[in-house]
């Protein structure tokens, strides 16, 4: 199977993340990664958007609906957040969307720092599979995987998919 | 007794109860202290719940009193969503036959998923947690003069907090290492973690003979064993030890061993002072010392809980079969 090139879409996303956030009059974006890919994705996509916040990074191990499936990950590194996030627009991006359990905790922990103006979501890649009614307002590619394949992102610099 | 590690670890490695620091390898005690420092930013947060064990029942079960302890374990599984009864069953001839696992029957059959333990019986936790249905997990609080796990854990996160790292640092114990869990649980700890020396100051009285093979090393000196020392942790004379003549009285105890500013400065200009608490003013430490800028007695107790958090949440984890499957996005 053919894998896009990284590179190419998240150059087309920060363009259509400008466009979105002129569009919907976001001021005072603040971008938020969802650890570990998403991170490096927003760094990417700040590069081009260049907000007056840096990045601010959201490890939502604590928030897992799985947790007593799978335990705790063995690095929580934790969240890096503004200390305050009420009223901002927020732009949460992660690398890969597929279940939408990752977002539903995402928002969960956001809304535990604070009551956010509004929460754009954006992936790099939706792989499908969802399990819960949750939609990216941007997403640079759809890959349909055979049953069993994952995606795997690679980074930070440069960023390298892989099938798994 | 069997050897603990085959009742606190899984198959696997993971933490399932926490009943010593005793043989844990450096990798688990450093994943419990990462977990902690990750729990601690949690804590500064306006609203400080995460929802871990949310819907998982914690029973505090101490047999023995305690103030500081049951309550910021109460506070860890609050701030982890759990709910939580306190039982205070305070006796202390409670043996370990029928009457503990009557009780232990009765709060399993209400559906309890972890039990926070406190015994003045040595073992008692490993008892408890060889004794209770598979999935309900152990934390020892305290048993008898054995093991005080997570007041050791919380011990080396104040000083990776405050001293950067454990590796190569001398700390010193002073005081009743003879009757302290707590000291014996900090000395695993610290060997475990690389400390370059850990010293035990006290009188002949109050150290245990076997206290070299355990990796300390004994000074009868306050002065000569506080020398170039890192931390310095002082231990609670229990009051009642007086009566069995262990000591001569309070008041000549605190001339030889009681850290004061003049003795603390045989330390290294940058130690810190730490202490688990409740201390006695005058006795083990003067005031100037236990409220002075060496002295990070106060950080103990808040990392105190985020310690907790974390060994809850690991313990609880390693109560399920792990689902090997990638992490869903």
């Amino acid at each position: 199977m053919n894998l896009p090139d990284i590179e190419q879409i998240t150059q087309d996303l920060a363009e259509q993340l400008t466009e979105l956030i002129t569009e919907r009059q976001l001021d005072d974006p603040l971008l938020v990664g969802i650890r570990t890919g998403g991170v490096w994705v927003a760094e990417r996509l700040n590069d081009t958007l260049k907000c007056t916040d840096d990045v601010a990074s959201l490890d939502i191990s604590f928030y897992r609906d799985d947790f007593t499936r799978h335990g705790l990950h063995p690095k929580v590194q934790g969240s890096e957040l503004p200390d305050s996030i009420e009223d901002r627009h927020i732009i949460l991006i992660d690398d890969v969307i597929m279940s939408g359990r990752t977002i539903r905790a995402a928002m969960n922990e956001l809304f535990d720092y604070g009551r956010p103006a509004s929460i754009t979501l954006v992936c790099l890649l939706d792989i499908g599979r969802r399990e819960l009614p949750i939609q990216p307002d941007l997403c640079g590619a759809t890959l349909a995987l055979n049953d069993g394949q994952l995606v795997k992102l690679t980074g930070p610099r440069p960023l390298v998919l892989t099938l798994a | 007794m069997t050897d603990p590690n085959t009742v606190q670890l899984t198959e696997d490695g993971r933490l399932k109860h926490f009943l010593t620091t005793e043989g844990l390898s450096r990798e688990l005690l450093t994943e419990i202290l990462d977990t902690a420092d990750s729990f601690i930013s949690t804590q500064e947060r306006a609203v400080k719940t995460v929802p871990l064990l949310r819907g998982k029942t914690v029973v505090n079960l101490f047999f023995e009193n305690s103030t500081r302890t049951r309550s910021t374990f109460e506070l860890a599984a609050k701030r982890l969503s759990a709910d939580i009864l306190n039982l205070d069953i305070a006796r202390s001839a409670t043996s370990k036959g029928e009457t503990l696992m009557d009780t232990l029957w009765n709060l399993e059959a209400m559906y309890s998923d972890m039990f926070v333990v406190r015994h003045s019986d040595s073992g008692a936790a490993h008892f408890i947690a060889e004794q209770v249905t598979p999935n309900v997990a152990i934390i020892n609080a305290g048993d008898g003069r054995h093991a005080h796990p997570t007041q050791a854990m919380l011990d080396m996160l104040t000083i990776r907090r405050h001293k950067g790292d454990i590796e190569g640092k001398i700390v010193a114990i002073v005081g009743d290492i003879l009757h302290s869990r707590v000291a014996r649980s900090q000395i695993h700890a610290l060997r475990t973690l690389g400390a370059a020396e850990v010293r035990v100051i006290g009188p002949g009285t109050l150290l245990p003979s076997d206290i070299e093979s355990m990796g300390a090393v004994p000074y009868y000196d306050m002065r000569a064993g506080l020398a170039d020392c890192d931390v310095v942790i002082m231990l609670r004379l229990q009051k009642e030890r007086m009566q069995n003549a262990l000591l001569p009285s309070e008041g000549e105890f605190f001339k030889l061993y009681g850290l004061t500013k003049e003795k603390l400065a045989f330390a290294k200009p940058d130690a810190i002072v730490m202490h688990p608490g409740p201390i006695n003013r005058g006795v083990e430490i003067e005031s100037a010392v236990a409220d002075g800028n060496q002295s990070v007695i106060l950080n103990q107790v808040s990392y105190g809980i985020a310690v907790r958090m974390a060994v809850m949440a690991m313990a609880m984890s390693g109560q399920q079969t792990p689902v090997n499957s990638e992490e869903p996005a």
